[in-house]
């Protein structure tokens, strides 16, 4: 089910753990899904010069942390601002379709991480780490079904081809 | 490679005796059992040699209490559509409990939209149905309760023989889904008290896509699929008479090792649930401590993900299952360990090991040992032990 890229970065993670005077930390969290993602950034001269990570989820969601990371690692902020999931999921050589609402994170928290610095930068205080709950639909991402994969609207509540209740999993 | 299939759940080896008899069968070329000629009423007997050897594992009355089907959903489908469509002039109301398989959920669904009303019973932090509840969820309108007899995630062992006594003095049709109980445990359907019980031959190491309901004598039930008058006329259509020879040899055997089996599932289940403490902290058991099947066990391993464990223990040969959502296909949270009381989280990190009368001590330890490096491994990744850990 998964390619072989994702494999590997699920079984040899790269840049894994914390660190502890980060420059900024970006949390990225989906409750119904339950992928969790922490992303620490260290810049210098207004480049990544490190950067780590943490994951409670599947396979899919430690292999695109450790993705995130590695397409990251040494870019100028002005570079990695531009990184999507998209990208992510591209260098992975695909994720199942499901997959890319719930564990394609990467890049939401890598952003959350550079708007932390920035904020900083900027003097905003802040006691827990910037965190976003819920995967957001940028514009013009395709919806999928959950359960069967088939594309749908994203303001729909049921599945037509499965018949499943979707209320606001998508 | 030899892998270790901690997964009997989703599929069981076929016995090599039940093999030969499929192969014999395949060879021999059997003709239609409904014809009345001699080729066909050879096919006939051997059809009806399978039946018997059903009855007798789940001693019923008659062998025509036995209806063969594809296994145990259609078998569910049957039951409930069946006593549904035929019982609709008494009423319309069942009686589920929260926790059933989805061939029960989603056959109500279908019903709901054609009027049907539902009552679904919760369980206990045990993960029991109490039979009171039963009692006075029932109402005049009642035509059947449908509780099944083990879950598939937890193994919990639900009162099936005190409801039983309920419906009986109720007289509501009463169909318990004993899919995962079937040839694992002793099963008398006379002292269970059920009108009807749905069963698959894989869970006694038949063949997959064969599986039977259980009729009772007099039960009010509308055939699901209609057509020829096959298994007295309450199931259409040809028999799959090789994988039915097939579950016919497995229920046999089933009966005749019934009480070693047990014994051996038992010493592997202490072996797990003795060990485990010693292996990994900070999880939880979902399965019962007394009421459960002797090879199932169902563990919540707290700040890591089941779809994670599953793989990597994959790359170690061990085959398990997970309930966590990421991995169901359903990216939902399961509704049985939900109903357990679950938090999201927890429910995230559960692990089904079922073991199987092929497994040894040894294959246990061999999974214990590799549980324990994987769990460091995840548990080293993840922000959400990492904060547990800086908490405390």
């Amino acid at each position: 089910m998964y390619s072989k890229t994702v494999m590997d970065h699920f079984r040899n993670p790269r840049n894994v753990g914390v660190i502890d005077d980060a420059d900024g930390v970006g949390e990225v969290g989906n409750p119904l899904c339950g992928d969790m993602m922490t992303i620490y950034l260290k810049i210098k001269d207004e480049q990544i010069e490190d950067i780590k990570f943490q994951t409670f989820g599947c396979g899919s969601a430690i292999a695109v942390s450790s993705m995130i990371t590695e397409i990251a690692k040494g870019k100028s902020l002005t570079e990695a601002k531009k990184i999507t999931n998209k990208d992510v999921a591209v260098a992975l050589e695909g994720l199942p379709k499901n997959k890319l609402h719930c564990s394609n994170l990467g890049a939401d928290a890598l952003q959350l991480a550079i708007q932390d610095y920035e904020d900083r930068l900027a003097g905003v205080e802040r006691p827990q780490p910037i965190r976003k709950e819920k995967h957001e639909h940028s514009h013009g991402e395709k919806c999928y079904c959950p359960y069967c994969d088939i594309e749908i609207q994203s303001d729909i509540t049921f599945c037509d081809a499965c018949q499943s209740s979707l209320e606001e999993e998508h | 490679m030899k892998v270790i299939n901690l997964d009997h759940i989703s599929a069981k080896p076929l016995l090599p005796e039940v093999k030969k008899v499929m192969i014999e069968a395949i060879e021999k070329d059997y003709h239609n059992p409904s014809s009345q000629h001699k080729s066909g009423e050879e096919a006939a007997a051997v059809l009806q040699k399978a039946r018997e050897a059903v009855a007798q594992l789940l001693n019923c009355k008659t062998a025509k209490e036995i209806v063969f089907t594809s296994g145990g959903t259609e078998s569910v489908n049957h039951a409930i559509k069946g006593v549904a469509m035929a019982n609709e002039d008494k009423g319309k109301h069942i009686i589920i409990s929260n926790i059933e398989h989805n061939a029960v959920i989603r056959s109500l669904r279908r019903l709901k939209s054609a009027g049907f009303v539902v009552t679904s019973l919760a369980v206990d932090a045990s993960g029991r149905v109490n039979p009171q509840e039963v009692a006075d969820a029932i109402t005049k309108e009642t035509i059947l309760v449908s509780i099944m007899h083990s879950n598939n995630e937890t193994g919990t062992i639900q009162p099936i023989e005190e409801i039983g006594k309920i419906t009986r003095d109720k007289k509501v049709i009463f169909h318990t889904d004993a899919v995962d109980s079937v040839g694992v445990l002793p099963m008398d359907v006379q002292k269970l008290g059920v009108d009807l019980l749905s069963f698959a031959a894989n869970t006694f190491y038949g063949p997959s896509g064969v599986g039977g309901l259980y009729i009772r004598r007099g039960t009010r039930i509308f055939p699901l699929l209609d057509g020829g008058v096959q298994e007295n006329n309450k199931r259409a259509g040809a028999e799959n008479l090789i994988g039915i020879i097939g579950a016919g040899k497995a229920a046999e055997l089933a009966l005749r090792d019934m009480d070693q089996r047990v014994a051996h599932l038992q010493r592997l289940n202490k072996r797990l649930l003795t060990e485990l403490p010693n292996t990994i902290d900070e999880y939880i058991i979902n399965t019962h401590p007394e009421y459960s099947l002797p090879n199932l066990v169902s563990i919540s391993v707290q700040y890591i993900e089941g779809e994670s464990v599953m793989l990597m223990l994959d790359d170690e040969n061990i085959a398990v299952s997970t309930r966590s959502a990421c991995a169901t296909g359903s990216l939902r949270a399961s509704h049985v360990l939900l109903s357990l009381g679950l938090s999201h989280a927890d429910a995230q990190g559960t692990l089904v090991i079922s073991f199987g009368i092929d497994n040894t001590e040894q294959d246990i330890d061999t999974f214990l040992a590799a549980l324990k490096k994987v769990v460091t491994t995840l548990r080293d990744i993840s922000p959400l032990y990492q904060k547990k850990a800086s908490a405390s």
